[in-house]
């Protein structure tokens, strides 16, 4: 059995590219994907854990983990479509309407 | 037997003719020909004469018991439960017509006299303008007045007395661009008010105490269930729930008088009379003499059953009648306008009726009602014939010798003279006689001012025909060239009133031989009222030597009166001008009308203008002033307070809410930069911050699975 520590490396990596994505990037859907990144870190996380512990409950918090992030492309990606028709750009920074 | 025929079924037509003719023309008759208006309004007023005629001639034919034709046309007015003697009653005002011989001598003067004057109007008024506008009036005027005589209830004959009013009123104003026409027309209608104010009250009263407005139920077919104010009166009176002498009586009694001063110019309410003249001769003839000042002495004679109960109404009538006799007589002595003269006349006259009324003669009041008509018709048509001779001039200063210039008008026009100074065996001395006669039997003291005014009535009548007929010409000489005779149309009126003026008196004849006047025998049943039991018959003391003397007494005052004239008009003319200088004051109130209009004018008719005055300036300065612009500058002031609480309070809280919540607002603002990655950035610090805090016990787990 492979150590722990391998995993979580991983993950943590993982999750390092997703929040440097997340942070750094000005498209909108790039952020999207990088939060899907980060998503799936908690994920292998959670199935090591679970393999370790010999408890199913992280394997099915990952599926349910999956579930949401569909949903959340989904819904995102709908905003996203919807704002470039009203304003032609995915950029985030040009998302400024509500600026004080 | 009841009285039955054509005429009194279609009594209700008399006054219908003229009303039919009277609307054709105020509504068409500008564009119909003078011949026409003649031929309408003339020939209508005929048709009412040959009817009145006719019903008068089928009422005589009947015993004098049953003299009485009503005639309901329909019930009127109809209001319904009134409150009035014990508890409610069912009041009703029929539209109808009663023919009594009351009514049967008023009808007859009016539509007899009225054509005459009809038929005069048309030469009088043949080159004036409003042709047709005239005798429309005339006759609205004619329907009015025979509605007045012919109702058969006190409502009706009021709607008649208004009607009159109304006439008078338009007619006095005939010639309305003259201010002093229009003034008198309005000064007739205002005076009239006041007394019309009292016969409403007088009939709201005879409302509420006998439960019905209808004179009499007689000869209708069911009087039991609604009987008129006489049946009620003798029922009450028989069941002693009213007294000789009532309080309610008198009330009633006054009220009515109050009308009647109106209408017949007695004191105090005449003044508007004189003014009247500035109408139309003929309607001075036919309202202001004849007919419409008479309604007065009617209403009363008609409602005699209830002023023979009222002993203090009676008398009070009977002092009116005597004082405005005397006054007015006076008034006339100093008068230069040969209207005037005759107005004055005629208020004295109708005082002589209402002494006759106050006496208990009723129908001694209607009898000279009835040859007054006749000679004071004749006496104004008469002076209408010499203004129309002379071009217009009133002025009897300036007439004179006229005698033998027109001698169709002056010859009647002595007839009506010697009428009304009461010569026999002319109509005047009858009448006057009997009143005098009446007079002398109730008060001494009455009969005297009676006696004094005849006196006084033969001078100032013999004053004006001496000015006006004899003597020598005083006519301005461009006029003289165009005196000229009357057409036929006013000569032939003037001839049949001459007539009548001599013979109208004749029915008293049989008094010489002791016997009663035919026409006070024919009128007894209409004016008999409720006889009392036992106390008020008095027993008449005829004494045919006392009749006599009263008479020759009569005479003898009205020679007197014409040999004063005769002396200081005509024997030496310059006379009555010393006369005057000798006693200057005695002359100035006479010919100042003893200042009564100034004193009206003085006493009332200024305080109102003042009030009004008054009232003006409290509307201006008060209402307006203070109410109006105040309450405006009120509500500015409001509003500037207002405004300065809403700019400065609700503004300025609303205002410091959102300046505050601004200044709460700039550190939390200071992370809202709107650059997502910034919020990217906070999350993970925040995450790192949570790590960094929970790190051992991290480690702890981490080293646990180990």
């Amino acid at each position: 059995m492979m150590p722990i520590g391998y995993y979580l490396f991983l993950s943590m990596a993982l999750f390092l590219i997703g929040a440097i994505g997340v942070v750094t990037r000005r498209n909108v859907i790039v952020v999207l994907m990088s939060i899907e990144l980060i998503l799936n870190a908690a994920n292998i996380n959670l199935v090591a854990f679970s393999r370790i512990f010999g408890d199913a409950a992280g394997q099915v918090f990952a599926l349910f983990i999956i579930a949401d992030a569909a949903a959340e492309a989904a819904v995102g990606l709908g905003i996203i479509i919807a704002f470039f028709r009203n304003r032609e750009t995915v950029l985030e920074d040009e998302m400024d309407l509500l600026k004080w | 037997m009841t009285p039955s025929g054509y005429f009194l079924e279609h009594l209700w037509l008399i006054p219908l003719f003229p009303l039919v003719t009277a609307a054709l023309m105020l509504l068409i008759g500008r564009q119909l020909p003078k011949a026409a208006v003649s031929f309408f309004c003339v020939g209508s007023v005929f048709l009412s004469f040959v009817h009145a005629a006719g019903a008068v001639y089928q009422l005589l034919a009947v015993s004098p018991e049953n003299r009485v034709y009503q005639q309901i046309l329909f019930e009127w007015i109809t209001p319904g439960a009134m409150p009035g003697p014990g508890g409610l009653f069912n009041f009703v005002a029929d539209w109808g017509y009663l023919l009594d011989p009351l009514s049967c001598v008023m009808v007859l003067v009016v539509t007899g006299v009225g054509f005459l004057i009809h038929v005069y109007s048309i030469g009088y008024m043949g080159h004036e303008g409003g042709y047709y506008r005239f005798f429309g009036y005339m006759n609205l005027f004619m329907f009015s007045m025979l509605t007045l005589v012919l109702a058969n209830n006190l409502l009706l004959l009021f709607v008649g007395w208004e009607g009159v009013g109304l006439c008078s009123y338009l007619l006095i104003g005939f010639y309305f661009l003259k201010k002093s026409a229009s003034d008198a027309g309005k000064k007739a209608f205002i005076v009239n008010r006041i007394g019309d104010t009292g016969f409403l009250l007088g009939m709201f009263l005879v409302a509420t105490t006998f439960g019905t407005v209808r004179f009499t139920s007689q000869m209708l077919s069911d009087p039991v269930a609604f009987p008129g104010i006489l049946e009620t009166l003798r029922t009450m009176v028989d069941h002693k729930d009213l007294l000789y002498g009532a309080p309610v009586l008198t009330g009633i009694a006054l009220l009515l008088f109050v009308g009647a001063t109106g209408k017949s110019a007695q004191l105090p309410l005449y003044v508007w009379l004189p003014d009247a003249m500035e109408g139309p001769t003929p309607v001075s003839a036919l309202i202001h003499a004849a007919t419409m000042v008479t309604a007065g002495v009617y209403m009363v004679a008609r409602m005699s059953a209830i002023y023979q109960l009222a002993p203090v109404a009676m008398d009070v009538v009977a002092i009116v009648g005597a004082t405005t006799a005397i006054f007015a007589a006076t008034m006339a002595v100093a008068q230069n306008d040969i209207k005037k003269v005759l107005a004055y006349s005629t208020i004295s006259q109708l005082g002589y009726m209402f002494l006759a009324l106050g006496v208990g003669a009723f129908s001694a009041g209607i009898f000279h009602l009835m040859t007054h008509a006749f000679f004071k018709a004749l006496l104004f048509l008469g002076a209408g014939s010499v203004i129309h001779a002379l071009s217009g001039e009133q002025d009897l200063r300036k007439m004179g010798g006229l005698r033998n210039a027109i001698p169709a008008t002056s010859v009647p026009f002595l007839i009506a003279t010697l009428a009304i100074a009461g010569i026999p065996p002319l109509a005047g001395f009858f009448s006057k006689d009997e009143i005098l006669g009446h007079s002398f039997d109730r008060f001494l003291f009455l009969w005297a001012i009676g006696l004094i005014t005849a006196g006084i009535t033969a001078f100032y009548m013999f004053r004006l025909l001496f000015l006006a007929f004899y003597g020598r010409s005083r006519v301005a000489t461009e006029l003289e060239e165009h005196i000229h005779e009357s057409p036929k149309s006013m000569t032939v009126p003037l001839t049949i009133l001459a007539f009548l003026s001599i013979c109208g008196g004749w029915f008293a004849l049989p008094i010489f031989w002791g016997e009663n006047n035919t026409f006070d025998t024919f009128l007894e049943p209409a004016l008999r009222g409720v006889p009392l039991s036992a106390a008020a018959a008095e027993v008449e003391q005829h004494s045919l030597l006392k009749d006599y003397l009263l008479m020759l007494a009569s005479v003898g005052i009205a020679a007197l009166g014409i040999w004063l004239a005769y002396r200081l008009y005509l024997q030496h003319p310059k006379l009555h001008a010393k006369v005057a200088a000798a006693w200057p004051r005695v002359y100035n109130l006479l010919a100042n009308k003893y200042y009564v209009d100034e004193i009206y004018d003085a006493l009332f008719v200024n305080r109102i203008k003042d009030l009004s005055t008054a009232f003006g300036v409290v509307d201006a300065k008060l209402i307006d002033g203070v109410g109006v612009d105040g309450a405006g500058w009120l509500a500015r002031v409001i509003s500037r307070i207002s405004i300065w609480w809403d700019k400065w309070v609700i503004d300025g809280l609303v205002n410091l809410a959102g300046k505050i919540t601004n200044g709460v607002s700039v550190p939390v603002r200071m992370f809202q930069t709107g650059v997502f990655s910034s919020y990217a950035v906070l999350i993970l610090l925040g995450l790192a911050i949570l790590l960094g805090y929970y790190g051992h016990h991290m480690h702890m787990i981490v080293r646990n699975l180990r």
